[in-house]
């Protein structure tokens, strides 16, 4: 793998949780392509940002007939998925704050293997500019 | 960088938000139901106007003409192209699929 | 698929894990290593129970490196290798681990 090129890859996520299955899908390939070593990003926008809304109770007991996969975004460090882009605009609009958002964490390991928040919260220009970086985007 | 969209402004906020993140170097594609945001006298029409000022809107002719409309009512200034064109963009830039 | 574990069937899908996270118990564990011929010890179990915490707190069976990663963190430096664990699961540790403990086939494992 040691020369293998290293591509950009951006999830955007644009759909609250449980409505749909694309939610959990794009967790599922987030994880399933952590695997291949690849630079990865994921884009929170619009009801996207409702995914990382803590405090969801989505036990298999709830009722709501969804797997319980909320807690899952919170392994995403050990995963090494680490960039986190939240749109400001979206969690405005919704009168939510990055207080509301779970806390995501991962530990550097550059840095004495210091916990660090996987979340920024960006504006639009912030976000286009990520976008334009990118060798792969992929949407859900 | 090619944004494409194919749902209607009416039922989601995927165009709206693509054009919030669309820049000056960036090409927009609306097929399917996404050609509804392309045509004259809709709440959109101004948003596009002004879009067009900062980079390419394109919308694609089969969709349009399917849906019963025809090229005159596609606001000016927003290109036409058929498949051929389509598939040139998509293969020329990273695209982004608003869906 | 099935197994029977002190007179009861428990089902299980054609790679062999449970297909009701809700059977498993330890004799269930226990019966599924004898199936791949490998009696539980002490130092598999703590792995086992190592999988079923995570799943818990994440609800996801981890990927080989986030196991051998987190098993080192918790467990210490000398168990968090895939030497140490491939020994103890020959079928590799979180595919064959996380069968013992129930869950489904780890998310990332291919």
């Amino acid at each position: 793998m040691e020369d293998e090129v290293i591509k950009k890859f951006l999830y955007v996520n644009r759909k609250a949780p449980y409505g749909t299955i694309y939610a959990l899908e794009s967790l599922e390939v987030v994880l399933i392509g952590a695997a291949f070593d690849q630079d990865v990003s994921l884009a929170f926008i619009d009801d996207g940002v409702y995914q990382l809304k803590k405090d969801q109770k989505t036990s298999v007991d709830s009722g709501i007939g969804m797997k319980d996969f909320s807690k899952t975004y919170l392994a995403l460090g050990d995963y090494d998925v680490n960039k986190i882009y939240v749109d400001k605009a979206s969690l405005d609009e919704r009168g939510l704050t990055a207080d509301d958002l779970m806390e995501l964490v991962y530990e550097d390991e550059d840095d004495d293997y210091k916990e660090k928040s996987s979340i920024s919260i960006v504006n639009q220009d912030e976000l286009a500019l990520l976008m334009e970086q990118q060798d792969v985007v992929l949407s859900f | 960088m090619l944004h494409t969209v194919n749902k209607s402004p009416f039922q989601t906020n995927s165009l709206e938000t693509c054009l919030r993140f669309a820049r000056a170097s960036h090409s927009v594609l609306l097929f399917e139901d996404g050609i509804y945001g392309a045509l004259k006298g809709t709440r959109l029409e101004s948003l596009i106007t002004d879009s067009l000022k900062s980079y390419s809107i394109y919308v694609l002719v089969p969709d349009v003409e399917a849906r019963g409309m025809r090229i005159g009512d596609v606001i000016d200034g927003v290109k036409p192209v058929d498949y051929a064109g389509f598939v040139d963009l998509a293969a020329e830039n990273t695209v982004q699929a608003w869906l | 698929m099935a197994i029977d574990v002190n007179g009861k069937t428990v089902d299980l899908d054609e790679e062999g894990y449970l297909t009701d996270l809700k059977d498993w118990n330890e004799d269930v564990a226990k019966v599924l290593a004898s199936q791949d011929e490998i009696e539980l010890t002490e130092s598999h179990w703590e792995v086992v129970k190592f999988l079923r915490d995570y799943y818990d707190e994440y609800q996801i069976a981890p990927a080989v490196r986030v196991l051998t990663k987190a098993i080192g963190k918790k467990l210490g430096k000398d168990k968090g290798n895939s030497k140490y664990l491939y020994e103890l699961f020959p079928y590799g540790p979180a595919k064959q681990a996380c069968r013992f403990a129930g869950l489904p086939k780890p998310t990332g494992c291919i």
